[in-house]
């Protein structure tokens, strides 16, 4: 029995973007200071990894205005959520394969 | 092996965010420990301002109306000790835990709680001012465990417990006019100190 790791999403390989799509799974709507609060990054490092995960598709933008402040929400999209899955499914597999050596 | 170590650490971190971003996880077992000392002490001492038996219909209506402004204080006393309590122990925990006190979590928490709190503070004032003193017992009890049960979909799932058995106390205090007094002291201050310990048990250590 062998399960290859190609079924680990190479988008998720990053910790940060793994770390991203768990809070939006928990969450519908997380604004970009509150996940920069909570995943303790910089400012320029969370963006990156953000347009990554919304270039896969993952996630979607909602921009808006607190006041004079922007306020930028993100969601995850369902194809995020399928993919985030199948992620954990691959890991669950990979700890179980392990196990059994 | 390594890639199983970096496996786990990565669902770890999952877990950990998936309950830190969704859920106040910062709540002090402790200070709902105090909180119910307070409020066993208030009801002491509003019982020995009182000092009549515990069925309070019975105490003259002057008496009561002369006591009330020293009941009110009493009661202040035992919320801002207890808030002033649960916010720093809290701020502490949060600390210790890396979860902003004042976050997304926390502000969605407060602001659950908030709607049956201040319902429940206006419908007492009014009470009060009406003179239907027999009622105020059973309403704080009631709108205290709503909040609690609104609250606890934003932390701890146990708060909810705690809710519910506030709003059942409540119910009964309402069948038992006359010993509101009591059941207070039961709701507040018992309630608290068992649900605290527990939380205590479960959570802070």
């Amino acid at each position: 029995m062998n399960i290859p790791f190609e079924k680990l999403d190479k988008a998720f390989e990053n910790r940060i973007r793994l770390q991203i799509m768990s809070v939006l799974v928990a969450n519908q709507r997380y604004d970009f200071n509150s996940l920069k609060e909570l995943l303790a990054v910089t400012d320029g490092n969370l963006a990156s990894h953000l347009k990554g995960l919304e270039k896969e598709g993952y996630i979607t933008v909602h921009k808006s205005y607190l006041g004079r402040k922007p306020n930028t929400n993100y969601e995850a999209t369902s194809k995020g959520k399928e993919a985030f899955k199948h992620h954990l499914d691959a890991m669950e597999q990979l700890i179980n394969q392990q196990k059994g050596k | 092996m390594e890639e199983k170590k970096e496996i786990q650490d990565d669902i770890a971190s999952i877990r950990s965010l998936m309950e830190r971003s969704s859920k106040f996880i910062s709540l002090s077992g402790l200070a709902g420990i105090l909180a119910g000392v307070y409020a066993l002490t208030g009801a002491a001492a509003a019982f020995y301002l009182i000092r009549e038996p515990l069925n309070y219909q019975q105490i003259p209506f002057l008496h009561l109306v002369s006591i009330l402004p020293y009941l009110i204080g009493i009661a202040l006393v035992v919320l801002i000790a207890s808030l002033a309590t649960g916010v720093l122990l809290t701020y502490r925990k949060a600390k210790r835990k890396g979860q902003p006190i004042w976050g997304k979590t926390s502000r969605e928490l407060l602001f659950n709680m908030a709607i049956p709190l201040v319902t429940g503070g206006l419908l007492i004032l009014i009470l009060l001012y009406r003179g239907y003193f027999g009622l105020v017992a059973p309403a704080s009890l009631i709108f205290y465990g709503l909040a609690l049960l609104a609250a606890g979909n934003f932390t701890f799932s146990d708060v909810k417990i705690l809710g519910i058995s506030e709003i059942i106390l409540g119910l009964i205090t309402t069948c038992l006019p006359g010993y509101g007094l009591l059941l207070w002291a039961i709701g507040f201050g018992v309630l608290h100190i068992v649900y605290g310990w527990v939380m205590y048990i479960k959570y802070d250590r």
